[in-house]
């Protein structure tokens, strides 16, 4: 009982922080100027790209798939903003389209895939979102092809205009925040137990009655209308969409984020996009300040942190975090981690 | 209730057959259960036993054959909708949700059975069944265990626990693939007299793959005999004990 | 219908050279359950070892066999040793995730470090047209589709008609009873890694003066060597060969029965989902290959 006590008073001064840490609080007498505005941009788009990685952890961490769609499903969430926003529409009312068009878009795909067996989910994605991007740079009467679509307004919310980056950051984590909330219920619900089931013995949960395939395809439903929902957020966000945010390299960023946080932990969605965002951010500025860095390039960095990460920790920073804190209390038993190789399927 | 015959047939297999390429696994086996039973089904390794339960449970296809519980034809239906009709089972190996507390466990093996599938989700954590995850923890003499991961349970454990998940959405018939596999003499002893307090009390119908003798013999009312693919032999206990053929078949592999 | 012939005949050539990464693609999954996400980049990496050993004056032939040893020694050995060995015992996801690491640094490494423009390859095999029937067809095409048949047909010989190739296929198909029957599986494998790698090199060099070599190439390639595995049979490499047969061919008609049906002939690149859903919805086990049946 009191590590939960210390868990939630520890999460409300994250809490806190994160909400006040951006602002000016010259104003209130404190010695803080707070941030400047890229770095707040910075913050909003961790935000926006661990509400995706939620989506992903729940398929894959949870639920023991491979999806590599999450930014194909970005991408629909995002332009169906920018196409209703910029025809009327409130903000509200595009943000819930967008979160169930990747969910009936989701249950489209994953209802054939989910027939065969488990690794043709990661192709079928991996195809759909090479597919997803053809339609976004070519279809151009919708989507405006390569020159994408402009000028897409920031909601105004109970008569507050959006505009201002910090704002906009405060309206980012008041989702974040409601969007985690949700994932948390899921996942203490009995779906989420019947997910982390079929993630650790399909065959064994589908005896006791659990309906594997449609549980599989809910929380690939689920998980990909994340993508719909942050991509319904990062359209106002970077006020201008063209398709290149949304091809297959980032798709398996969102995978790769993932498992570099920590699959099937709450808080790995959340680190993982920390370190994914904060790489690429800082890596851009040294690399344009620092010619000795000019072929440092994120991708080349990431990718071997992924790698090594891989190879000595594959439960990612969590785990990590876990082994330093607490190496002793992991018995054997526990060291090939909880999505790892006992998956009996 | 008594285990004596109550004459309603829980469970008819007709003509079923299972081949994987050129090896007959199953050959036409036919037998019906009847509510209450306790039925044995034994047979040297490599008889057919588990493919036979795996055809009846929609685990496999089978090649040929059908399959009756109750008066309704379920060939072709799933496992998990053979399950919520009330057929459970357990497997040959090993098989509990390492990273779910005890407890967890027995609340999946029964949430399916609670409400609507939209219930499970905006209701309650626990569909409504600590309670009766509790009573089954007590029943099978794991209280103490409750709120440990299964992962970290003893074998013996581990595997009452796989029969408690079996028995926690209170099925009208269960197959079990050899409870006793692996078990200690203490824990066999419980094992069995918890499975015919659950006879007894429920009337639930048991049909139980077994290689340890003497537990079959003395906890099944009546027992088929396998033997490459094919039924051999079928009697009480000691008709089949005594039975040349199935002596034969057991010693001439 | 010389139309006809004259798309067949292209659609084979490409056709072959997918097959040979889908070959490959399949042994590592048949031997060591390895879904090498890379794929793709290995076979976009070659034809650049290839124009490196050129920049330092290395004429053609000798410039392809520094490419395949080179393929062999990184993507083969390197490979083996560095990625897959150490995490293969963590289950499959770890390593499915470390092969899209390994694609990522293979494709920025060769865009920071070589280019990141596409790079004109040596034209090996003469261009020049000739016509059969009133259709068209190039030297080149022919002796692409020769080369890779050679291949596959040599690949062949080896796994079926050499005590090593046997000793391969029993340690995949059973590695428990392969090793009690004195195999060593481990080298066994380590064999499949160089013959992917050989396969990775000998397609890039082949698809190289047609199409150019580029950094981004893997995506398409790898794509098309994953679908033509699971359309000719996950479990196969007779399915890999068909199965990149039908995807070259359907490839090389796409443009033509898109243009039919009122589409941009850009879906081309969607013909991948297209093929991939068509055969999940009625022959999921590959056109070839057989149904499994799980032991529980
Ligand atoms: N999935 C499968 N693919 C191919 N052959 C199989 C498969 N499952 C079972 N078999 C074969 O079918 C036969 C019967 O196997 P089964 O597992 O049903 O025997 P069993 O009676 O349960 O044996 P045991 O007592 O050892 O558990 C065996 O020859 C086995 O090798
Ligand atoms: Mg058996």
């Amino acid at each position: 009982m009191t590590m939960k006590t210390l868990g939630s008073v520890l999460l409300t001064a994250i809490l806190a922080v994160l909400i006040l840490a951006p602002a000016d609080l010259t104003g209130l007498g404190l010695p803080w100027g707070g941030f400047r505005r890229s770095d707040i941009d910075v913050l909003t788009l961790w935000l926006i790209t661990a509400i995706a990685a939620m989506g992903v952890n729940l398929i894959v961490g949870y639920a023991g798939q491979e999806t590599l769609a999450q930014a194909a499903f970005l991408g629909i969430g995002a332009y169906l903003t920018a196409l209703m926003t910029k025809a009327g529409y409130p903000f509200v009312a595009a943000f819930l389209a967008s979160g169930l068009l990747s969910f009936v878009v989701g249950i489209l795909l994953g209802f054939p895939a989910l027939r065969v067996q488990k690794h043709y989910l990661a192709f079928v994605t991996l195809a759909f979102t090479v597919f997803a991007w053809l339609v976004f740079r070519n279809e151009e009467w919708l989507t405006g092809g390569v020159t994408g679509i402009q000028n897409i307004p920031r909601p105004t919310l109970f008569g507050f205009r959006s505009k201002p980056a910090l704002v906009y950051y405060w309206f980012a984590l008041a989702m974040t925040v409601a969007l985690a909330l949700v994932m948390a219920w899921i996942l203490r619900s009995p779906w989420g137990r019947a997910f982390t089931a079929l993630r650790e013995n399909a065959i064994r949960a589908e005896s006791l009655g659990v309906d594997v395939r449609t549980y599989t395809l809910l929380a690939f439903a689920i998980g990909s209308a994340y993508g719909g929902l942050a991509g319904a957020l990062y359209a106002p966000f970077v006020e201008f969409i063209d398709p290149s945010p949304f091809a297959l390299g980032p798709s398996l960023l969102f995978l790769l984020m993932v498992v570099v946080g920590g699959m099937g932990t709450q808080a790995g969605p959340f680190i993982g996009a920390a370190v994914a965002v904060l790489l690429q951010n800082r890596l851009e500025i040294l690399q344009s300040s620092n010619p000795a860095f000019a072929h440092l390039s994120y991708l080349l960095v990431y990718a071997i942190l992924v790698m090594v990460l891989m190879a000595f920790c594959p439960t990612g920073i969590v785990g990590l975090w876990q082994r330093i804190t607490a190496p002793r209390r992991r018995p054997h038993a526990d060291d090939k981690g909880p999505i790892l190789g006992q998956v009996k399927s | 209730m008594t285990t004596a015959d109550t004459g309603a047939t829980v469970l008819k297999v007709q003509n079923i057959a299972k081949s994987f390429g050129g090896v007959h696994a199953v050959r036409d086996v036919s037998f019906e259960v009847r509510a209450g039973e306790i039925l044995g089904l034994i047979g040297p390794n490599g008889s057919g036993k588990t493919t036979l339960f795996n055809c009846i449970l929609g685990q496999l296809e089978p090649t040929r054959g059908k399959v009756l519980v109750g008066d309704s034809d379920v060939t072709g239906l799933r496992p998990s909708q053979l399950n919520r009709l009330g057929v459970g089972r357990t497997f040959q190996l090993l098989q509990v949700f390492p990273q779910l507390t005890v407890t967890e466990n027995l609340i999946l093996a029964g949430q399916e059975h609670k409400g609507s599938r939209l219930s499970r989700l905006f209701g309650a954590g626990d569909a409504g069944l600590t309670a009766d995850a509790a009573r089954m923890v007590e029943f099978f003499r794991l209280g103490h265990l409750a709120h440990e991961k299964a992962g970290g349970l003893s074998y013996g454990q581990q595997k009452l626990l796989d029969c408690a998940m079996a028995f926690m959405a209170g099925p009208r018939l269960v197959l079990l693939d050899e409870p006793a596999g692996g078990v200690n003499l203490s824990m066999l002893a419980n094992l069995k007299e918890r499975l015919q307090a659950i006879n007894r009390e429920t009337g639930a119908t048991f049909v139980v793959i077994e290689h340890n003798m003497e537990f079959v013999m003395s906890l099944c009312t009546r027992i088929i005999v396998l033997a490459e693919g094919a039924i051999i032999a079928q009697g009480s206990p000691e008709t089949v004990r005594r039975d040349p053929k199935v002596i034969e078949a057991y010693l001439g592999h | 219908m010389a139309d006809f012939l004259q798309l067949l005949v292209a659609g084979l050539a490409t056709g072959a050279i997918y097959a040979l990464a889908a070959i490959g693609f399949t042994l590592l999954w048949q031997t060591s359950q390895t879904i090498n996400f890379a794929q793709g980049e290995f076979v976009m990496l070659p034809a650049f070892l290839a124009l490196i050993a050129m920049n330092l004056g290395a004429p053609f032939p000798l410039a392809a066999l520094i490419a395949i040893l080179g393929a062999m020694v990184i993507l083969g050995l390197t490979f083996k040793l560095a990625i897959v060995d150490p995490l293969i015992k963590s289950g499959p996801l770890p390593l499915v995730i470390s092969t899209i690491g390994v694609g990522l640094l293979l494709k920025d490494g060769v865009k920071e470090f070589y280019s990141a423009e596409a790079q004109p390859f040596p034209k090996v095999f003469p261009e020049t047209p000739f016509s059969l029937g009133g259709a068209n067809f190039t030297y080149a095409q022919i002796a692409v589709l020769g080369v890779a048949l050679a291949v596959i047909m040599a690949l062949n010989w080896f796994l079926a008609g050499t005590r090593t190739g046997r000793q391969m296929q029993a340690s995949a198909q059973n590695p428990t009873v392969a090793r009690i029957l004195g195999i060593n599986v481990n080298r066994m494998i380590f064999y499949t890694f160089l013959i992917n790698a050989i396969l990775a090199a000998v397609a890039s060099l082949l698809i190289a003066p047609s199409q150019f070599a580029k950094f981004s190439q893997g995506e398409q390639l790898g794509l098309a060597a994953f679908v033509a595995a699971i359309v000719g049979g996950f479990n196969q490499v007779r399915g890999a060969i068909v199965g990149g047969l039908v995807v070259g061919v359907a490839d090389n008609f796409a443009p033509t029965l898109l243009s039919a049906a009122g589409l941009s002939s850009a879906y081309r690149q969607a013909l991948p989902l297209f093929l991939l859903v068509l055969i999940i919805l009625f022959r999921p086990q590959g056109l070839v290959g057989r149904k499994e049946e799980r032991a529980i």
